[in-house]
């Protein structure tokens, strides 16, 4: 006899009503229910950081959060981030990962990606060190991180620029 | 690693929270979920029934009031890590946060989580017995208060009964003029540490120590305060040579081994991180005298 | 498809194709398959490490609701009940072969072992009942440790057998007992590389699917490369071609141990045909740690003699290499590792008694390196030693014994696994490690150490050189196939986890087509789109699919210029591929478009074919190299002691890299770079223990500790290109080496950190608490 509950969650600005197993984790709702896969599994304890994704603006490991404690959440997934660009562009950080060669597999890339937009936020001229901190919660078993921290540096450098210009 | 069925339950008051505590069979709090939900997730905790205090709003708060800081269960990690009026009364528990895992797990982690959860070698946990925080304690049958000396009782366990819940902490830190230090020895960036040593000192005119109190992590079951070397350290100038003594002391607590790490190795942390914490307060000290 | 002409072909640094669907979240996963109706999986894996098994009651597990199946042993169809696991590489040295069956049949070898499968409507309900499933275990002894499963007495790793002794063989170059005989010096090491593991960040999965009207299984699997798991599918049951066929879809991560052939794949195949939906079972992190294959136990009793000059007399000694509970492929670790063991030097004698022992531990097959890092590290510590011992400096004793580049084609003396001779095809050894040194300010370093030491501070510096044997037959397909609508597709038996096949492979057929790289798709391992196929793995890709590709697009450009030569009129040599057409060279203009010469290849009804061409503007082309490809690479680490804690850090990180001619140097890098940090892990983090009855304890990442960000170091790379005359595009691989010879120079250069107080490391990973311990009083420090 399972517990369920009635949802309603806004993912990347869709707001979707759902009836889930209150044991449903976030990610596995995000995956398997909304069909949103770009979120990945790696560990489900909390380690690898693939499944990051941002919940009211902040980052969370969406294997430690029950799919029923966002009802009434916003909730941004990998899906989002190019979701304000003109159609075939990538934005500046997801652009600056693929000039910098900062994935190869792509499993751990989501969890960089959302990881890195919620630290570049609010650090926006961050040092490596800094990036390399700020990164320790994300395993990557393929770049030796080399070309993540690189993409955050110059994704960081594009975006202080663009702001300068904006000015 | 899927979560076993249990009924969730998200109250909105601490009294709905509690009375669902007592209800309820084989029920177990879900904070910031940073060690419950993994530990649920490999079903090495398999409640029946979730209570959720993520709705309840009223365990949220960082006070400063009559020389006391006093914070909510449910503060968020990162609410202390940011919190202004943290870094002006207690700026240990930032310099202690810093090695709290990470980001993503700091957004959702919370102080009462860490402390209810009461591993060994957690930061919170080392910070709680430095400053024997009152633990306030709430149940349907009322509310108590106990130091955190009698709220560890063994190797991640608490003395709250089935029915209570940790409310909030309070941590006496009316002495302005002491100074403090955190020094951990982790493998990598956030993780727990093996053993970690934090320091207050407060000095006298004459520059000796007045006061110290020592917290020693990782070490056994729970964190110490080694009262003879607390109080060993007392009228000693903070040189070398008494945080070598100091040291030597700490090498003498007793250590536990484990798959990875011996007791002799602990031991030896001890040692070396006891001198560190000692010299970096002291440091501070002197930096503070020349302010 | 008129893209202006540019340099995105061999040799360009163009950016990947794969990565803007990844960046996006739109890569397709295993587990992003979602198939109508399907079912999940669960396994009931032994708890124990070596018992028996007894009565299985699979009755509350059934009665739960949503649950569709229970399958054991004995519900399994006889020819999985007649029929264990495949020998991937079997071989004449091995005395006692042991392999599993899909389930557990009475006995468990290993915890982890998957007794039961449960098949259920989510995962979570699969869980719930696999915690149903009431399993009668009789515990027998287990042993732990392939040292001791030698010792007489030693409980067996498996019930009856005649001992722990799996295989036993020696290598052998020259006479090295009456070479040592004579030696000025010799010294002996006894050195100990532990066991790590892949430890992708995306696990194994399988998605099965059985047609029953055709009677026809698919199998979607995250491996390394989908023909041999077909094959292995067909010849268990037996299946006819047409009967299964496995396709690999986008993978996280494989570094070796998704290039095996599991149980849980025939398990999931057999309840899809069994229930009529797809099943799918995705491996999570806990089955990863203890039922995904790991590598690198070796016990190491080793001497090296020496000259007065410092000149290598001979190597001689004994490999405890562990198998874990079976031998799925064989002999191939230990094989590859002793016979990597002579590495850039002059060897003329050697002889290793090999040893290939079984365990209660999950069996170990190739990780990321294969052998090769242990015999590197094992025999660059004794290349330390001789140095020390000789009062010479590190570098100079290398110099002094490396193969010279005028000696190539080297024979080295040995037989490689591929059965041929290890014969050295090229490569500059001394240039090199000149080339690392170089780089990372070697000839400075004492300046660096003696204004550290005056601080209180530790610091080393550390080398190694690796041989790396790449590009291992037997082959790999390529199709190259221009389609009638003008676009051109390359199929290929590889099967990417991250290397870019995409988009390395595209490039070579780029410069034969006449075409942008980014015109050209690449399908990779289906076997219903080429009949063979090896997939990816030792580093062998460039080599065998590049090669591969190679050869079909140039048959495939000449076949457009016949064709187009016909409809022109003008002889096929005035005609060049540039821009999507066949254009004349002396009048760029004259042209025809690959899709008008690809309509007439594909022929008319009705209407013969002119010319005697085959139909179909495309060929198939399997590149069958002789023998290896030899890749080489020297690295500099300097790093940090911690004297207090042990904790090591390091401060600079330079490897030089030979693989010949280079495809995309960006993703060249990109290998190097991540290879160095899985040897970071292995030199100082990653540990995975047992206890004394072979229970793993190390099963999550708070326990495991894979190097992280902040943990790793900035890699400084040098270049060499020292082209392999054995194949048309001079490549040799590059996927490994990164690792081979990082844990060797990490060691080297803490040791040499900790020299003033005479520590020697004989260990892999060398953690802080050993460091300590190493250093016993002295890591008082200050305190002291």
């Amino acid at each position: 006899m399972s517990d369920t509950r009635k949802l309603s969650i806004t993912v990347n600005g869709t707001t979707h009503n759902a009836t889930v197993e209150t044991r449903m984790t976030l990610v596995d709702f995000l995956r398997h229910e909304l069909l949103l896969t770009g979120t990945h599994v790696g560990c489900e304890h909390g380690v690898c950081g693939a499944c990051t994704v941002l919940v009211k603006g902040v980052s969370v490991r969406a294997c430690l959060m029950l799919a029923v404690q966002c009802h009434g959440a916003t909730v941004h997934t990998v899906e989002s981030l190019a979701q304000g660009e003109p159609q075939g562009k990538l934005n500046v950080l997801q652009q600056a990962f693929q000039d910098h060669h900062g994935l190869q597999c792509g499993f751990c890339t989501p969890g960089m990606l959302m990881t890195l937009t919620e630290f570049l936020r609010d650090h926006p001229d961050p040092s490596e060190a800094e990036v390399r901190e700020a990164l320790s919660g994300n395993l990557c078993r393929c770049t030796g991180y080399q070309g993540i921290v690189d993409a955050a540096l110059a994704a960081a450098r594009k975006m202080r620029e663009e702001v300068d210009e904006s000015k | 690693m899927k979560p076993a069925p249990f009924t969730y339950h998200d109250p909105r008051s601490v009294t709905e929270a509690v009375t669902l505590l007592a209800e309820k069979e084989n029920a177990r709090l879900l904070a910031g979920g940073q060690s419950l939900m993994p530990m649920m997730n490999f079903r090495y905790a398999m409640p029946d029934h979730l209570i959720d205090l993520n709705h309840v709003s009223e365990l949220s708060y960082i006070r400063a009031e009559n020389g006391a800081l006093k914070i909510g269960a449910m503060t968020r990690q990162r609410d202390i890590e940011f919190s202004e009026v943290i870094r002006e009364n207690c700026p240990l528990l930032q310099a202690a946060l810093a090695h709290v895992g990470h980001r993503q797990t700091r957004n959702r982690g919370t102080l009462g989580g860490s402390l209810c959860h009461q591993d060994p070698s957690a930061e919170l946990v080392n910070v709680a017995a430095l400053f024997n925080a009152t633990m306030h304690v709430v149940s349907q049958r009322g509310a108590r208060d106990l130091p955190y000396a009698d709220f560890a009782v063994g190797y991640m366990t608490t003395a709250l009964e089935a029915d209570e819940m940790l409310a909030s902490i309070t941590l006496k830190t009316s002495n302005k003029t002491n100074t403090y230090a955190f020094a951990e020895f982790a493998r990598r960036h956030g993780d727990f540490a093996i053993v970690a040593c934090s320091a207050l000192l407060t000095m006298n005119a004459r520059g000796e120590i007045a006061e110290a109190s020592l917290a020693l992590s990782g070490l056994s079951h729970a964190p110490v305060r080694p009262a003879a070397i607390e109080q060993a350290l007392r009228g000693h100038k903070p040189d070398p040579e008494t945080f070598k003594a100091a040291a030597a002391e700490a090498e003498k607590l007793e250590a536990n081994a484990d798959a990875y790490v011996t007791a002799a190795y602990r031991k030896h942390l001890a040692r070396v991180l006891t001198y560190r914490a000692l010299e970096q307060a002291a440091a501070r000290a002197v930096e503070n005298a020349h302010v | 498809m008129d893209t202006p002409e540019k340099l995105t072909g061999f040799g360009a640094s163009v950016k990947r194709k794969e990565d803007p669907a990844f960046l996006r979240g739109e890569g397709q996963y295993i587990d992003d398959l979602h198939l109508p109706n399907m079912l999940h999986a669960s396994f009931v894996r032994s708890p124990y490490a070596h018992a028996c098994i007894g009565k299985i009651d699979k009755s509350a597990a059934l009665a739960l609701p949503g649950v569709h199946a229970v399958l054991t042993f004995a519900d399994l169809p006889e020819p999985a009940r007649v029929n264990t696991l495949p020998c991937l590489v079997p071989h004449p040295a091995i005395k006692q072969l042991k392999l599993p069956y899909a389930l557990a049949k009475d006995e468990v070898c290993y915890a982890g072992e998957p007794v039961a499968c449960v098949v259920a409507d989510n995962r979570y309900i699969a869980e719930d009942a696999a915690q149903r499933v009431e399993v009668d275990y009789e515990p027998l002894d287990a042993v732990n440790n392939c040292r001791d499963a030698v010792e007489d007495g030693a409980p067996l790793a498996h019930a009856g057998a005649e001992s722990n002794i799996a295989a036993r063989f020696l290598v052998k170059v020259g006479d090295a007992d009456r070479a040592f005989a004579g030696a000025a010096h010799v010294f002996r090491e006894k050195i100990y590389q532990h066991r790590g593991g892949a430890f992708f960040i995306e696990c194994r999965g399988v998605v099965a699917e059985f047609d029953k009207p055709r009677g026809a299984f698919t199998l979607h699997v995250a491996s390394q490369g989908s023909h041999r798991i077909k094959r292995s599918l067909m010849e268990m049951f037996p299946l006819a071609d047409h009967e299964v066929r496995v396709l690999t879809p986008d993978v996280g991560g494989g570094f070796g141990p998704k290039g095996s052939f599991y149980p849980e794949y025939i398990d999931v195949a057999v309840a899809a045909e069994m229930l009529g939906r797809p099943v799918k079972w995705i491996s999570d992190r806990r089955e990863d740690f203890m039922a995904t294959h790991q590598e690198r136990d070796q016990y190491w009793d080793m001497e090296i003699a020496v000259d007065a000059s410092a000149k290598i007399i001979g190597v001689r000694g004994q490999l405890i290499h562990e198998t874990g509970a079976y031998t799925p492929w064989g002999i191939v670790l230990p094989w590859i590792t002793a016979t990597t063991v002579p590495g850039p030097y002059v060897i003329p004698h050697l002889k290793l008694d090999v040893l290939s022992v079984f365990t209660n531990k999950i069996q170990t097959t190739p990780v990321r390196g294969a052998g090769r890092p242990e015999a590197v590290t094992v025999m660059e510590r004794l290349m330390d030693r001789v140095a020390r011992e000789l009062k010479l400096d590190r570098a100079e004793v290398r110099r002094r014994n490396f193969i010279q580049p005028s000696q190539m084609p080297y024979k080295v003396g040995i037989i490689f696994r591929d059965g041929r001779p290890v014969t050295y095809d090229s490569g500059n050894y001394p240039a090199c490690l000149d080339g690392a040194l170089k780089k990372s300010d070697y000839a400075n370093f004492p300046a660096r150490q003696a204004v550290a030491r005056k601080d209180g501070r530790y610091i080393g510096i550390g080398m190694a050189i690796a041989v790396e044997a790449t590009g291992l037959g037997p082959y790999e397909s390529a199709t190259v196939r221009v389609a009638t609508s003008g676009r051109i597709t390359i199929y290929t038996g590889a099967s990417p986890q991250g290397q870019a096949h995409k988009t390395t492979l595209a490039q070579i057929a780029a410069d034969q087509l006449g075409v942008d790289y980014t015109d050209i798709d690449v399908v990779t391992s289906d076997t219903a789109a080429v009949a063979l196929g090896m997939g990816t793995f030792a580093a062998r890709t460039a080599v065998n699919a590049g090669n591969s590709v190679h050869v079909a697009a140039m048959e495939v450009a000449a076949k457009a210029k016949k064709i187009a030569a016909g409809m022109m009129e003008c002889l096929e040599d005035d005609l060049e591929l540039a821009g999507g057409h066949v254009r004349l060279k002396s009048a760029p203009d004259v042209k025809k478009p690959l899709r008008e010469i690809a309509g007439r290849a594909f022929g008319m009804p009705g209407f013969s074919m002119a010319g005697g061409l085959t139909p179909g503007l495309e060929h198939t082309a399997h590149f069958t190299p002789d023998q290896s490809a030899y890749s080489n690479s020297a690295q500099v680490a300097e790093v940090e002691v911690d004297i207090e804690t042990g904790e090591v850090k390091i401060l600079r990180h330079t490897v030089a890299h030979d693989c010949g001619r280079v495809i995309n140097p960006m993703v060249v890098d990109g290998q190097v770079v991540g290879g160095v940090a899985h040897g970071v892990g292995n030199a100082l983090y990653e540990e995975l223990k047992f206890d004394d009855q072979a229970q793993p304890l190390t099963t999550n990442f708070g326990e495991y500790l894979l190097p992280m960000a902040a943990d790793v170091p900035r890699v400084d790379l040098v270049h060499l290109d020292t082209p392999s005359p054995l194949n048309p595009l001079g490549v040799k691989g590059a996927g490994e080496g990164g690792t081979i010879s990082a844990i060797g120079a990490i060691i080297s250069a803490v040791e040499n950190a900790l020299e003033p107080f005479g520590v020697r490391i004989a260990e892999a990973p060398i953690t802080p608490m050993r460091i300590v311990e190493l250093l016993g009083e002295h890591a008082k420090g200050r305190t002291a």
